[in-house]
């Protein structure tokens, strides 16, 4: 159960990116798994680069945060103006089949850059056990994973409420014409967008790696398309929403494990999806959207 | 005229036969391979066309479809039809005979089985547009995927091995055939116009009396159809199926070919599925980059023409012929 | 027995009433003006008849057959025709191509035969055509057939829609703002032409309008609409000269 919350709060990261990105351009994202699989290996970089596969430290451990959430902001901003601001104007399914294009450049680049073969994320922190009373037993590292997501989701959802670039993303997301007409620069806020989401897959990738230290460069299509799964599940373009789909995805996936047989892991995020989009489509938190005649 | 018409067909199957008994002599096994995968390809780039390009669409679960015909006629030839070879053979006369007949049933049923798992496909369609669609259709072929991979009497996880290996160049281009001349009557009839409604405007195609969930149903079962066919020639043509073959990527390399022949143009995707088979070979040559070039090329192409190659437009010698009198009414 | 007979009709989103308790009938062979001004509910009404929505509340009836709850595509086939306000043709479609699209309720095109190209349906498919280029040629656009329909000036995609609402072969025909953008020599070229159409084709035709001049000129009997409600109903000199109505449009030009 914990562990299900656990993963759930890794996939709402992720979907959280992949609902922003819609919510702004109405574009299903498909890199955005590759972009946190490339947050994970400049983490795993980065804490070569420090030194801290030696001796752990809490302030290396944040600085290792940051630094591979920096890298991917970075990687975000330049997919977002290479490959998909040209394409503003093309069909839709032209920029889907584009951001395919850039998840594939990804991977493949991954494979040669980082090399096939999986690596170990050294454990920046090391694993305690703080509670295990009547068999539950909290790890340290689960308590970390839950901690920085819970606190990163909140600080987006102030973010995206007060602050006036947060406005002003609700408002493209909204209507990108009128948001422009009122004086919004709707690419500063589409780039904005594109950062804010990729660094949140970056901490994702960061937190996975704590307690799966397996990474390689194909590790992010699963969590993608499940983190998209739980952005669908909650109603997408819709912050909270997207938070309680992956809560609901990574308890499910968890309780399936356990109760059926792991090979149906992966079958019950679309199992679900199939379900939510016949029943509403709109995603749990969604509002309704009709057409018009 | 219809006498012609049986003649031509004759002639045409005739011209088959040949081409089916000098080319795998004449031609080197590796090429030979990508002109058979070239025939499937065409196939299921057409027939997703359908679906995606002239009704207006969003499958990207092309592969599900492709799988469940693959697999469906490899069961049925691996269990029963490699048994029914003999007996058949005592009618029929000659083993190829039998062969063939067995063969064109297993795939007309995997084709069958794919078009009614298109039928409940479709059903969602109804009320699902654009993306959402999209993604229903993603997750129906994954979970398609993971159902055959619990299926222990296909092989599940190790594979399916040991389907007789009946597909030929002959039945290739035959179903291939088929497949184009299917859709392209199809696509110029009252029923093809039918299609192109919903696509360009669903409450106006209502309006004009067109069923759109109807038709919307029917080119999800079309389209599954020969995807189930060319799942069949493809497993039988292996001799080996493996859930692997069929992951969302793989509907995607379909979708890449739709996309870049251009969205309602059958002669762009036959093109485009010639060159996207071709194209992941030549760049064998840049080893190890092979697929960051094949991925940026896609992007480069995406960006320069995001209509597709061809667009709506079909491409014929008519259009090369008007290009020159068009230049030609210019340089006047 | 009416032709088309609306009966205490409502429409209600949400809070908002765009249709109120409307009743109103329409005789075969009439033409049939509905105006008010904007937001009146009038396309709503459109949208009801053409089962686009369903009424929240009383019944549509057409030729004895009660419409409510069927698909827009079956009353289309009980044959009632129509127009869109915001022009919506088959954008990337030939001229010739929209109109053959709408001729599909008549068309007998088997799949199999379509298929195998059968003589039969070489025959059907010229049938078509033929019938097709008739109704393009009534509407002056039979020298346009090849051209893509998004190309045509917009006068002229107006023209084309009516066209292709006539090949679904209407009893009755549903116009929405048909002379919308046009000049006043377009204006006047498209009045006849519905009248002539609906002489020679025995239509009936409700016709939303803004132009006065059309409806005031064309019109045999006006209903006006205002807050979804029936404010005032009867032949154009009376509706003038109606309070009500001048009330409504308190502000906006008689003419």
């Amino acid at each position: 159960m914990i562990n299900g919350i656990a993963w759930g709060s890794i996939y709402a990261l992720i979907a959280l990116g992949y609902t922003m990105v819609y919510g702004v351009l109405r574009l299903i994202n498909f890199a955005h798994g590759d972009v946190y699989m490339v947050g994970a290996f400049a983490g795993f970089y980065a804490v070569k680069w420090l030194g801290l596969a030696q001796e752990p430290t809490i302030f290396g451990a944040v600085a290792v945060f940051l630094l591979s959430m920096g890298c991917c902001g970075i990687l975000g901003f330049v997919i977002e103006r290479g490959a998909y601001k040209p394409l503003r104007k093309a069909p839709r399914l032209t920029a889907l089949i584009t951001a395919i294009g850039v998840s594939l450049f990804l991977e493949n680049a991954g494979q040669l850059i980082f090399g096939a073969d999986p690596k170990f994320f050294p454990q920046i922190i090391a694993k305690k056990d703080v509670i295990s009373s009547g068999g539950i037993i909290l790890t340290n590292q689960q308590v970390i994973v839950l901690g920085v997501s819970l606190l990163l989701m909140v600080s987006l959802q102030l973010f995206v409420l007060k602050t006036k670039t947060g406005k002003a993303m609700r408002a493209v997301s909204f209507n990108r014409e009128a948001a422009s007409l009122m004086g919004i620069s709707v690419d500063r806020i589409i780039s904005i967008t594109f950062v804010l989401g990729s660094a949140l897959a970056a901490a994702a990738a960061i937190l996975v790696a704590l307690t799966n230290p397996k990474i390689e460069p194909l590790m992010g299509i699963m969590p993608g398309i499940k983190a998209f799964v739980a952005a669908v599940l909650g109603g997408i373009g819709n912050i909270p929403g997207a938070m309680l789909g992956g809560m609901i995805m990574g308890i499910a996936e968890v309780m399936v494990v356990g109760y059926l047989s792991s090979t149906y892991r992966d079958a019950i995020a679309f199992a679900i999806l199939i379900l939510i989009l016949l029943f509403k489509p709109s995603g749990l938190l969604g509002g309704f959207t009709g057409e018009k005649a | 005229m219809q006498f012609k018409k049986i003649i031509f067909i004759i002639l045409v199957l005739g011209f088959l036969l040949l081409v089916n008994y000098y080319v795998p002599r004449r031609m080197n096994p590796y090429l030979f391979q990508i002109l058979i995968l070239i025939g499937i390809n065409i196939i299921l780039a057409v027939s997703l066309n359908l679906i995606n390009g002239f009704t207006g669409q969003f499958s990207i679960g092309h592969a599900g479809f492709m799988a469940i015909g693959g697999y469906t006629s490899a069961f049925f030839t691996f269990y029963f039809g490699r048994n029914l070879v003999p007996s058949l053979t005592s009618i029929l006369l000659f083993p190829w005979l039998a062969k063939s007949v067995i063969f064109v049933s297993a795939l007309i049923l995997g084709g069958t089985l794919a078009a009614l798992a298109g039928l409940i496909v479709g059903i969602p369609s109804l009320r699902l547009k654009g993306d959402y669609l999209a993604i229903a259709t993603l997750g129906f072929g994954e979970i398609i995927r993971v159902l055959i991979l619990n299926i222990d009497a296909v092989g599940g996880a190790r594979g399916f091995a040991d389907i007789p290996g009946y597909t030929n160049l002959f039945w290739v281009l035959f179903f291939m055939l088929v497949t184009v001349v299917v859709i392209r009557n199809l696509i110029n009839s009252t029923h093809g116009r039918a299609f192109l409604s919903v696509r360009e405007d669903e409450v106006a195609a209502e309006a004009m009396g067109i069923n759109t969930t109807y038709y919307k149903v029917y080119a999800f079962v079309i389209g599954a159809f020969f995807a189930g066919i060319a799942g069949g020639l493809f497993g039988h043509y292996l001799m080996y199926l493996h859930t692997n073959s069929f992951t969302f990527m793989r509907s995607i390399e379909i979708i890449i070919m739709v996309v870049l022949g251009g969205m309602g143009s059958i002669t762009g995707s036959i093109l485009a599925a010639i060159i996207f088979t071709i194209l992941p070979e030549f760049l064998r040559v840049v080893k190890d980059y092979r697929m960051v070039m094949y991925s940026l090329i896609l992007i480069i192409l995406m960006l320069t023409r995001p209509q597709g190659i061809f667009g709506l437009k079909e491409f014929s010698l008519l259009t090369i012929r008007n290009i020159f009198v068009r230049k030609e009414q210019v340089a006047k | 027995m009416s032709l088309l007979e609306i009966k205490s009709c409502s429409m209600h989103f949400g809070g908002l009433k765009a249709v109120e308790g409307l009743d109103m009938s329409l005789e075969k062979g009439e033409l049939v003006g509905l105006i008010g001004p904007n937001g009146a509910g009038k396309t709503t009404l459109f949208n009801l008849i053409t089962g686009v929505y369903y009424p929240t509340a009383g019944e549509i009836i057409f030729q004895d057959k009660k419409l409510n709850g069927k698909k827009p595509y079956q009353i289309t086939s009980y044959g009632i025709g129509r127009t869109f306000q915001n022009i919506r043709l088959f954008q990337n479609l030939s001229v010739l191509d929209n109109v053959k699209t709408a001729c599909h309720l008549h068309s007998k095109e088997g799949m199999f035969s379509s298929v195998l190209r059968s003589k039969r349906f070489e025959e059907e498919e010229n049938e078509l055509a033929g019938r097709s280029m008739n109704l393009l040629k009534i509407f002056g656009l039979d020298l346009l057939k090849e051209e893509k329909a998004s190309n045509l000036p917009y006068g002229q995609q107006r023209r084309l829609e009516i066209a292709r609402a006539m090949a679904t072969e209407p009893k009755l025909l549903l116009l929405d703002e048909p002379t919308a953008g046009m000049n006043p020599h377009e204006t006047q070229d498209l009045t006849n032409l519905i009248r002539e159409v609906k002489r020679n084709f025995e239509l009936t035709i409700l016709l939303i309008e803004h132009d006065m001049r059309v409806v005031m000129g064309c019109c045999e009997r006006i209903v006006v609409l205002d807050y979804g409600v029936k404010i005032a109903e009867g032949p154009p000199e009376k509706i003038k000269k109606d309070p009500k109505v001048i009330e409504a449009y308190l502000g906006e030009e008689m003419t």
